[in-house]
């Protein structure tokens, strides 16, 4: 049993972890770049190429680096300087399109097959095994696929996402709709509502809490699987800023897009959580 | 007092219905009248069929044999005018009291607008004393409040016929006196007739016009129509001191001690029929 602290010890706690971590690292830094320079291990450089070729430098950067960089990519985080060249919040920007795009088409599909899916159990026995065989593969498997049938890499990337955020929407929804009591469903009978004011009034709000858990667990697979995925097919997004940056031997960006993903990630997060209080209901 | 034999058509007639689970029979051949405005209590142990009988009463289950005929129609389903007062109060729990009110008014008047529901489910809870209590959620209220707000949506819709399993068997004493007297006051002004499963002797004395006794599962039948001939109105302060009271309510205990039991269909008492259940009159 978890015992309730104060915000602010465990707040201070927190801070003071960080500043710990920090510290030690911009001390290691420090510590490596005024010994005489860092020996250059041969396969680290042939991994590098030019990078560790051009300077003895560690490109692992200090924290007060990041900041720096941290600093000048959010002064201009929208700029556009040709395809190549464009800035952090773009990147995710682009990111967000496609995991709302492909979620919100996952949604569509998923809640109203879950309905069905969940109302009868003929469907649910018939369309089970698919589910079943489909739902653990992941979700990268699939971009080859849809690069050859779709030909066009940034709404393959869209279809990855739909494809992975789809299952714990349907199953959940599926299964919210299923285990709605049974003396709910004689009430609505017994006053002789329609299949629709069933569905909306009865069902729906019934079921909308295992729903809104599916499209939260969703939205953290979609979340996870972009980076992926636009590392892969490249062009934009935060998963092809990383990669590029990598190749750009920009640790610090690196550092930094980590710190967004996670960021964003948890603000996509937060905004279901909302939702699921918005729904919730008490015995 | 409507009597037994009632001269116009009763307004539910069952006609030798069985119910069969996995074979064996809940019970069967099961015939009883309910009369326009009267009010009958089904009483039996534990286990032998009466929330069945009242789930095809209301259309929420459909017999293997026989069929219910409501003012003259067979009934193929539920319908709003049986409303069905559940055992378990089934009250929505992401609706407050008054939506919970308020979506019956709103299933039973298609053309009303929000504001009117609204307005007719908070005068509907009023009169189970639970204006008070309108914007709460279920969670919010305790058992006998719940159940007051099952009654209130039941009666909101103003049914012809109200069907009622155990309504007030999770209640306190005091909680469910209460309930009762009030639930038989408004059924009673509002004519309505009444069905009502019970497993308490004093409730059904206190309701009823006839109760019907139910043998013990499985192959079930109705062994007994006992006619309530205390008059009404009728209390539960006053009830115990009211001549009969005492001869009826042995009648009653002794069917569900011993009788119930020894009661069996291949081999019945002399002058019982399934189809015309004797009548008795318990007098002191
Ligand atoms: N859906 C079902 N499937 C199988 N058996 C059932 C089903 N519903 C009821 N039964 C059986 O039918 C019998 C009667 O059940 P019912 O609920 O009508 O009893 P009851 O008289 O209301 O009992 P209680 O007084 O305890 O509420 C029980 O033996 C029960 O096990
Ligand atoms: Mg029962």
């Amino acid at each position: 049993m978890q015992q309730q602290v104060p915000f602010w010890r465990a707040a201070a706690l927190s801070l003071l972890i960080l500043a710990v971590f920090l510290g030690g690292w911009e001390a290691a830094i420090r510590a490596a770049t005024t010994a005489s320079g860092p020996p250059v291990d041969p396969e680290y450089a042939a991994l590098m190429g030019q990078a560790a070729a051009q300077g003895g430098q560690t490109a692992m950067p200090a924290p007060s680096d990041i900041a720096k960089r941290l600093f000048e990519l959010l002064r201009d985080p929208f700029y556009v300087r040709g395809p190549n060249d464009q800035g952090i919040g773009v990147q995710i920007a682009y990111s967000l399109l496609r995991v709302g795009a492909g979620f919100l088409l996952a949604a569509a599909i998923a809640i109203p097959l879950g309905f069905l899916i969940g109302m009868s159990p003929l469907l649910n026995a018939a369309l089970n095994p698919f589910i079943q065989v489909l739902r653990p593969v992941s979700p990268l498997a699939w971009m080859p696929l849809a690069l050859y049938s779709i030909k066009d890499s940034s709404i393959s990337a869209v279809f990855v996402i739909f494809i992975c955020s789809i299952w714990p929407m349907l199953l959940n929804t599926a299964f919210g709709v299923a285990s709605v009591r049974r003396e709910w469903m004689n009430v609505g009978r017994t006053l002789e509502a329609g299949p629709w004011r069933t569905a909306t009034h009865i069902i729906l709000p019934a079921a909308a809490p295992t729903i809104v858990t599916g499209m939260r667990i969703s939205i953290g697979i979609a979340w996870l699987v972009i980076v992926a995925a636009e590392m892969l097919v490249g062009g934009t997004g935060i998963g092809y800023w990383v990669w590029n940056q990598w190749n750009n031997l920009s640790i610090a960006d690196i550092v930094i897009a980590i710190l967004m993903i996670g960021l964003v990630g948890l603000a996509l997060d937060r905004l279901l959580g909302l939702l699921a209080r918005a729904v919730a209901w008490a015995e | 007092m409507p009597p037994s034999s009632m001269i116009e058509r009763p307004d539910v007639q069952v006609e030798g219905i069985a119910r069969r689970f996995g074979g064996t029979a809940v019970f069967e051949d099961v015939w009883f009248n309910v009369g326009k405005g009267e009010f009958v209590c089904l009483v039996g142990h534990s286990g032998c069929g009466k929330t069945t009988i009242l789930n095809i009463l209301a259309g929420l289950d459909a017999p293997d044999d026989g069929s219910i005929i409501v003012s003259g129609k067979e009934i193929t389903g539920p319908s709003l005018d049986r409303a069905v007062i559940f055992q378990s109060h089934a009250l929505m729990p992401w609706m407050t009291a008054a939506q919970n009110v308020g979506f019956a008014l709103s299933c039973r008047n298609p053309h009303w607008n929000r504001r009117m529901c609204e307005d007719a489910a908070r005068e509907a809870l009023g009169r189970v004393g639970l204006s008070h209590a309108a914007d709460r959620k279920p969670a919010q209220l305790s058992g006998g409040m719940k159940q007051r707000v099952g009654i209130a949506r039941a009666l909101a819709i103003q049914p012809r016929i109200l069907l009622m399993d155990e309504p007030f068997s999770a209640l306190d004493a005091l909680t469910r006196g209460a309930l009762q007297e009030e639930v038989s006051r408004l059924v009673t002004d509002s004519g309505q007739t009444g069905f009502m499963i019970t497993h308490d002797v004093d409730e059904a004395i206190l309701l009823a016009d006839r109760i019907l006794l139910m043998s013990n599962g499985p192959g079930a039948r109705i062994a007994e129509v006992v006619v309530n001939t205390l008059p009404r109105p009728r209390t539960r302060a006053s009830l115990h001191h009211m001549p009969g009271y005492h001869a009826l309510r042995d009648h009653v205990l002794d069917f569900l001690i011993t009788r119930s039991r020894e009661f069996v269909a291949t081999n019945p008492p002399a002058g019982w029929s399934a189809r015309a259940v004797p009548e008795s009159r318990p007098v002191a």
